[in-house]
């Protein structure tokens, strides 16, 4: 009988924001561990299935302060000998990370931002991404919105910077699929608490306020990032009709009442091991935390870009509870994915719609697809 | 191996007594006596019969359509559906627990056990009376499960906690439990008994349990998702479907390896859409229909050869199936169009559908 060999160990580390986002609604306020819990879960996912392929993963947490260079993490985490890093940071500083890791052969894994830019001018080879993008989120919108026929559209954009994109890509999916942004409106942001003892009273006046004069439309869509205003939207508005966006019906990832195609099994997992509800961050976070055990199951390799590569190639598939299997985007790294509208309590609908067809994927009519993009993998 | 005489189209030209003999059997074969299907798991035989001895069953009449009761779960109304299959309609409903799957009936022919995954127990129904009569504790969350040879026990996958679990029918208790992969959910049995294949959908195993030892002997990698495991009647192969990867393994039982892989390919269908999921072989292992989910079809496969022949257009979101005892139909439960399909086995034609409750789950039919 042979001795048992050490097992394959693949750490990895999660680093993530130190900051929390405020929100407007109380239901909505990130949890501590937001994100790296869905990254723990698949650990433990991936400890279950390596129980039978002698093979060991670890996770090791960071936390960076908004503004500031992650250099030092990233190359602190990898002389704990991490080579997989699961990221939710901002753009820059994401880049700055996997510019830290290129000496290193390190791979990164971009669960939380959604700029298109890290796909196209700004794309990394070294990079993959399993959030879903601005225009993946805005296309998933418009293809249901196009399908019920409320192609009119309010457009009202927050101030920030960050909602300036979110508009634009609204804009393009508008004139993608048949959809017309009758009048766009842009909400100050004047600053201000957003937890106020009696506050309901005055917004309940200036929604409406704000909203009046518009020319005939179908539906109001926000581009609210920030958490501004689009949560006061619904049942607010000037004429009776339906808020989408940032608020109201919204496009995500993942949303904590979806129960589809088995998903209900991950939740229930979750929710026992964390005692709440999984976020679209967790589970993007979860998506590359298993891919990279997907990927160690089929090669049994430790080797970040011997890992890589077969993720990048024709056999890889990642199972996520979406009904379909989940591939790379090889031009840019993208983790094609169904988008779930959600309007709080329930899923309204996933996109593709069907009757959006594509050549090779339909799930590749969601986002900036191989003939617009401006990315060269380097 | 045993090979089985085609009695069917005999009997439809003439009433004759089938001769109690077959080649190469050691006792009395009465016609009716065949092992019969419950989601694609078979018995077998031999041992079926030691248990079964002195069991008078009727013979054909000419031309008749031998009757037997197919029992289909319906996940979301909490129901099953009884059909006649010769009549081929509805003939009684049954109310159930919370979310009816996994379902079979007992070797006896007493009882039809159906896993209640969201009352985390499997129900035992009465089949003179059609009452729920009883509870196993499964363990939480039951989704398919299997009963050993003598029938005195079942061996049920708990999708939620990563175990297959082990009980005694006849005593209604839990015996132990074998800690699996990552939801599990096919169980397949082979024909002499000996081993349990459980098939965990995150983890993508099949995982090789010696029921005697109740240990794990083995693990075989598949694609992505697999959701069901069925042997071949003499054991010399192991069928596993791989919904998310598009495939069904053809693994060697005895090396524990895949020696070939089942691919899909419908004109106009996007390949995302074909998901295979139950499957269900002839007796004599010549021919094999997997269920394609979305696909709407069932591919029906050569056994030896494992091309596939063509493809069978059912109803929507086809899962799983069951052969009447004489295997001149197949059953298959179409979850979204809320309908049964029957198909013709010898002429390979879907010859029905049959209005059920909703999102029929899964299908097991009568020996009588």
């Amino acid at each position: 009988m042979l001795a048992r060999a050490e097992p394959l160990t693949i750490k990895i580390g999660y680093v993530g924001r130190a900051e929390k986002k405020a929100t407007i609604s109380l239901l909505d306020y990130p949890p501590d561990n937001d994100g790296v819990a869905g990254a723990r879960l698949a650990l433990e996912d991936n400890n279950t299935t390596g129980k039978f392929l002698n093979q060991r993963f670890s996770l090791e947490e960071a936390r960076v302060k908004a503004g500031t260079d992650p250099t030092d993490v990233i190359l602190r985490l990898a002389d704990h000998g991490i080579s997989f890093f699961i990221v939710d940071l901002p753009a820059d500083m994401l880049l700055k990370a996997a510019d830290a890791g290129r000496a290193r052969g390190l791979v990164f894994f971009n669960a939380g931002a959604i700029d298109d830019r890290l796909r196209e001018e700004d794309c990394r080879a070294d990079v993959i991404h399993t959030a879903p993008t601005r225009s993946m989120l805005a296309d998933g919108l418009a293809q249901y919105l196009v399908f019920k026929r409320w192609l009119r559209w309010l457009l009202v954009v927050g101030s920030h910077d960050a909602d300036k994109l979110y508009a634009e890509a609204l804009r393009r999916a508008a004139s993608r699929f048949g959809a017309k942004i009758v009048e766009q409106r842009v909400f100050e942001d004047t600053g201000g608490a957003r937890r106020t003892d009696s506050g309901l009273a005055q917004i309940q006046r200036q929604i409406p306020l704000f909203l009046q004069g518009a020319p005939a439309h179908d539906v109001v869509v926000a581009a609210d990032e920030n958490e501004v205003f689009a949560a006061y939207l619904p049942y607010r508005t000037r004429d009776p009709r339906p808020v989408a966006g940032s608020a109201g019906l919204v496009p995500k990832s993942w949303d904590a009442a979806h129960d589809q195609w088995g998903a209900n099994q991950l939740q229930n997992r979750f929710t026992q091991m964390f005692s709440r509800r999984m976020t679209a961050l967790d589970m993007q976070a979860w998506s590359a935390a298993r891919m990279i055990g997907e990927a160690a199951a089929r090669i049994n390799s430790a080797d970040p870009q011997a890992l890589l590569a077969y993720m990048k190639g024709p056999d890889f598939g990642l199972a996520a509870f979406k009904g379909q299997k989940l591939t790379l985007r090889d031009w840019n790294l993208q983790l094609r994915q169904p988008i779930l509208l959600a309007d709080g309590r329930t899923i309204v609908s996933v996109s593709p719609q069907e009757g959006f067809l594509h050549q090779f994927s339909e799930l590749d009519t969601l986002g900036i697809d191989r003939p617009e993009t401006k990315c060269r993998l380097k | 191996m045993e090979s089985r005489v085609r009695r069917a189209k005999a009997r439809s030209v003439a009433p004759t007594k089938a001769s109690p003999f077959e080649a190469g059997r050691a006792h009395f074969a009465l016609p009716t006596l065949r092992p019969f299907y419950m989601n694609g798991i078979r018995y077998c035989e031999a041992i079926w019969r030691c248990t079964v001895v002195g069991i008078c069953v009727p013979f054909l009449l000419a031309g008749d359509a031998q009757a037997y009761k197919a029992y289909v779960s319906n996940e979301k109304s909490n129901t099953i559906s009884i059909i006649d299959t010769a009549e081929r309609k509805v003939v009684g409903t049954i109310k159930v627990g919370q979310r009816p799957r996994g379902i079979a009936i007992t070797r006896d022919q007493k009882y039809v056990l159906v896993a209640v995954g969201d009352d985390d127990t499997i129900q035992m129904i009465d089949t003179a009376t059609n009452k729920v009569v009883d509870t196993l504790p499964s363990g939480p969350d039951p989704e398919l499960f299997t009963d050993d040879p003598s029938g005195r026990l079942l061996y049920v996958a708990n999708e939620n906690d990563n175990t297959v679990t082990i009980i005694d029918i006849e005593r209604r208790t839990r015996l132990g439990d074998v800690e699996v992969g990552v939801e599990p959910e096919g169980m397949g049995l082979s024909p002499d008994g000996k081993i349990l294949v459980n098939t965990s959908e995150t983890t993508n195993m099949a995982h090789f349990i010696d029921t005697a030892t109740r240990k794990i002997v083995a693990n075989v990698l598949v694609d992505s998702r697999p959701r069901f495991a069925q042997f071949k009647d003499d054991g010399s192969e192991l069928w596993v479907s791989s919904e998310i990867g598009g495939t069904v393994s053809i693994i060697d039982p005895v090396k524990h390896a895949v020696k070939g892989k089942i691919n899909f390919a419908i004109p106009g269908m996007r390949q995302e859409a074909i998901q295979p999921v139950g499957i269900a072989i002839t007796h004599d292992g010549k021919t094999g229909f997997v269920a394609l989910g979305p696909a709407n079809r069932i591919a029906v496969i050569d056994g030896a050869t494992h091309q596939v022949q063509k493809y069978l257009l059912v109803g929507q979101r086809v899962w799983h199936m069951a052969f009447t005892p004489d295997e001149k139909y197949l059953l298959t439960t179409n979850g979204v169009s809320n309908d049964v399909s029957v198909i013709d086995v010898a002429a390979l034609k879907v010859i029905d559908t049959i209005q059920v409750g909703e999102l029929p789950w899964g299908v097991a039919i009568s020996q009588h």
